[in-house]
């Protein structure tokens, strides 16, 4: 007897284990779980002036930060892809717009939204380009809510001053010279942050950008522009060049790498334009401090990348999930969003007053530039195309910039990797 | 009493007791490896595959033409082979060291074994720092000291350089572990009769010959054991990499190039094979060493 009762209890412990486990995580009714890697800094600000005004709309509904922090999202994309696999997505979900999406788009995984660009007007106030690259055969899958702009120059002036460089360079072989001078004075030309390789990988598709132009630009993410052709060959020269004038040290984080800059031990940048606002977190002063140009030879062209919102397929809480892609939309949400996190609203009807000096100056090239995606962050290639890229720029740099053939057969590979996911 | 004597005796109460453990490794340990072999021998290579069929040995023969692959797993060789010499050979000095009872041998054992408390990720980034590329005017940590103390001449890009890099990422790993190996050796050492040193001293062996025939062959099973513990912490090292190097091609090792393959590419099929192929390359470290364990407790009883 005694000896059943205790194989029961041992059963009874079991069945009280498997029981619990799920029911601690379990959704009541009427809340939003929201799933972001914003964490800190301005991000988090930013996200927390959007959700003042999703609670007001929405006073009943809780919301729920599911946030995994850091490094650009890396980590929180783990995360996501095993919860979405499982049947168990949040609510909604951040995640650069266009290219990126398009695994989760293939898998059915999330909800078209062309309904609430109709509904909500969005149609009209986004810009076409935009609309264009983030629709998917006549379908929309996420709602953008910011804008930030890759191809930017950054520098201090009083290192320029010291090198004798009085205005931001036009081209890159100007860059280059420019660079040189910098040189001479003792100053790297360029600071580069080399930890993870994807601000190496930023940099090179920039001076892919800047070398041949938007229009085969565009062709070699559907493989219309060839990776073996000369435009890419002469891109890669141009890298070769540029990474000779880097700073020293290959394993730091980019807001080490901005920091050469603004102390003066580096020259020029090329970053995306959140350093204006990790630097303004930090104390310093636009114009003052550091300074910007639209990257040289990109002149005119918007090379942009946004976070946005979509809507699971199968979320538990479909209807607050809506309530929030709205309220990511709505002009109250942007500009309560964008100034804190450092970039612009994707509406074009946005109050520039909100705003400082760059990005009121960022806001009217959005609305005239040419509009080209960035690699890096997420626009012209999924994630499997994205790490390729990223590890082919890596390898690269990390071998001495000497062997561009392997490079060229990587970048191919990259392509392929993209089209195969 | 005789009642609570026949329970300790009864086989089935110990079964029933070992049993939740047994259903959690069935299920969490040998069924996941059965379901990861499954997956490896599927074509499921991105997320949006619908009709899934098993496609034969094509993931792990499509691995070998990966250039990534073949990279990740000469880095995780490299790395394997610096990181077992380094620790064998500072943990065992540094056990010589103290297995003669020096005095203040607590505080030494606890110094050269606080490195094991230390979090893999923590460590990266601490190590990350002092493995700064920057030289000469701008050199921080180890190259800064190298020049401080005169070897300006040895600064060096640490892991960032393609030619040195895994050599470089043993070092944070060998710092970690030697600590450990050499209490390992110690305890091997303190099992040792001191009956057999003084007989041999008796005997007039030099203090060396005392070691080489005396103290070391009787080590071979701790030996054997530190290979095994090293060879499996090495197969799979993830995060010491990661803390220090995310996902840079240079140092990408084969459990960080799965990572990828998984969560980036979403490509589960090839994933699932990389980390099969990791699991073999530990199952052949370990299986000889349980063999070998069984047989010489069986030959004990």
């Amino acid at each position: 007897m005694l000896k059943k009762s205790k194989v029961a209890a041992v059963f009874a412990a079991l069945a009280l284990v498997v029981t619990t486990a799920p029911a601690s995580t379990a959704a009541t009714d009427k809340q939003l779980e929201i799933f972001t890697w914003w964490a800190s800094g301005g991000e988090a600000a930013g996200l927390e002036g959007m959700t003042t005004e999703f609670n007001r709309l929405n006073p009943n509904t809780p919301f729920i930060n599911a946030t995994v922090a850091g490094a650009a999202g890396v980590n929180a994309k783990g995360v996501l892809v095993s919860r979405m696999q499982a049947g168990n997505p949040p609510d909604t979900f951040q995640a650069h717009a266009g290219e990126e999406l398009s695994s989760y788009v293939k898998a059915g995984q999330i909800e078209d939204l062309t309904f609430l660009y109709k509904s909500e007007g969005w149609d009209k106030v986004f810009p076409k380009d935009l609309i264009k690259t983030i629709t998917v055969k006549g379908k929309i899958y996420s709602v953008p809510v910011n804008i930030h702009r890759s191809n930017v120059l950054w520098w201090n002036p009083a290192a320029a001053k010291k090198a004798g460089i009085t205005k931001a360079p036009a081209s890159l072989d100007a860059m280059l010279a420019d660079m040189a001078k910098f040189k001479k004075v003792g100053i790297d030309g360029i600071a580069l942050a080399g930890n993870g390789d994807w601000a190496i990988a930023h940099l090179f598709d920039y001076v892919l950008l800047a070398s041949m132009g938007p229009d085969k630009f565009n062709g070699l993410w559907t493989g219309k522009t060839k990776w073996s052709g000369p435009e890419v060959s002469k891109a890669i020269d141009y890298l070769a060049k540029i990474l000779a004038y880097g700073n020293s040290s290959k394993s730091l984080d980019w807001p080490d790498a901005g920091k050469l800059v603004t102390t003066g031990k580096a020259g020029f940048f090329i970053m995306g334009d959140w350093a204006s606002s990790q630097w303004q977190s930090e104390g310093l002063k636009l114009g003052k401090d550091y300074t910007w140009a639209p990257g040289p030879g990109t002149n005119g062209i918007y090379q942009w990348l946004s976070d946005s919102f979509t809507l699971p397929k199968g979320a538990v809480n479909r209807d607050a999930g809506i309530a929030w892609l709205k309220v990511s939309g709505s002009l109250a949400g942007q500009d309560a969003f964008n100034p804190k996190k450092g970039s612009i609203a994707v509406r074009t009807d946005s109050n520039p007053k909100l705003y400082d000096a760059y990005l009121q100056a960022a806001m009217k090239s959005w609305k005239k530039d040419r509009l080209v995606g960035s690699t890096v962050h997420g626009v012209n290639w999924g994630n499997a195309g994205m790490a390729a890229y990223n590890s082919a720029v890596g390898r690269f740099y990390s071998g001495g910039a000497k062997d561009k053939k392997g490079f060229v057969k990587a970048l191919d590979a990259a392509l392929k990797a993209h089209q195969n996911s | 009493m005789k009642a609570k004597k026949n329970r300790v005796h009864s086989p089935w109460g110990g079964f029933f007791f070992v049993l939740p453990s047994i259903i959690a490794m069935a299920v969490f340990v040998y069924g996941m490896i059965g379901y990861t072999v499954r997956e490896s021998l599927q074509n499921r290579t991105n997320s949006y595959t619908e009709d899934v069929f098993y496609v034969g040995l094509t993931n792990y023969i499509e691995l070998w033409q990966d250039p990534e692959f073949t990279h990740a797993l000469s880095n995780l060789l490299k790395f394997t082979a610096v990181f077992m010499i380094g620790c064998l050979l500072s943990g065992l000095i540094m056990s010589l060291l103290l297995e003669k009872g020096i005095k203040g041998e607590g505080f030494f054992r606890s110094t050269y074994l606080y490195p094991m408390a230390i979090s893999f990720i923590a460590m990266g980034t601490s190590w990350r720092w002092l493995m700064d590329s920057a030289r000469d005017a701008d050199a921080t940590g180890l190259n800064y000291i190298l020049q401080k103390v005169g070897l300006g001449a040895l600064q060096s890009d640490w892991y960032t350089s393609e030619a040195g890099s895994m050599f470089a990422m043993s070092l944070p790993a060998i710092w970690q572990m030697s600590g450990y190996v050499m209490a390992l050796f110690l305890a091997g050492f303190r099992g040792i009769p001191d009956d057999l040193r003084e007989a041999a001293r008796v005997d007039g062996a030099s203090e060396f010959k005392i070691y080489r025939h005396i103290l070391f062959p009787q080590l071979s099973p701790t030996f054997l054991t530190v290979l095994i513990i090293l060879g499996h912490i090495s197969m799979k090292v993830f995060d010491l990499i990661f803390g220090i190097a995310t996902k840079s091609y240079v140092t990408k090792v084969l459990a960080i190039y799965m990572w990828q393959v998984i969560f980036d590419f979403q490509n589960y099929a090839k994933g699932a094979a990389i980390a099969i192929v990791i699991l073999l390359m530990i199952a052949v470290a370990v299986i000889p060493y349980l063999i070998y364990v069984n047989k010489t407790e069986e030959a004990n009883k």
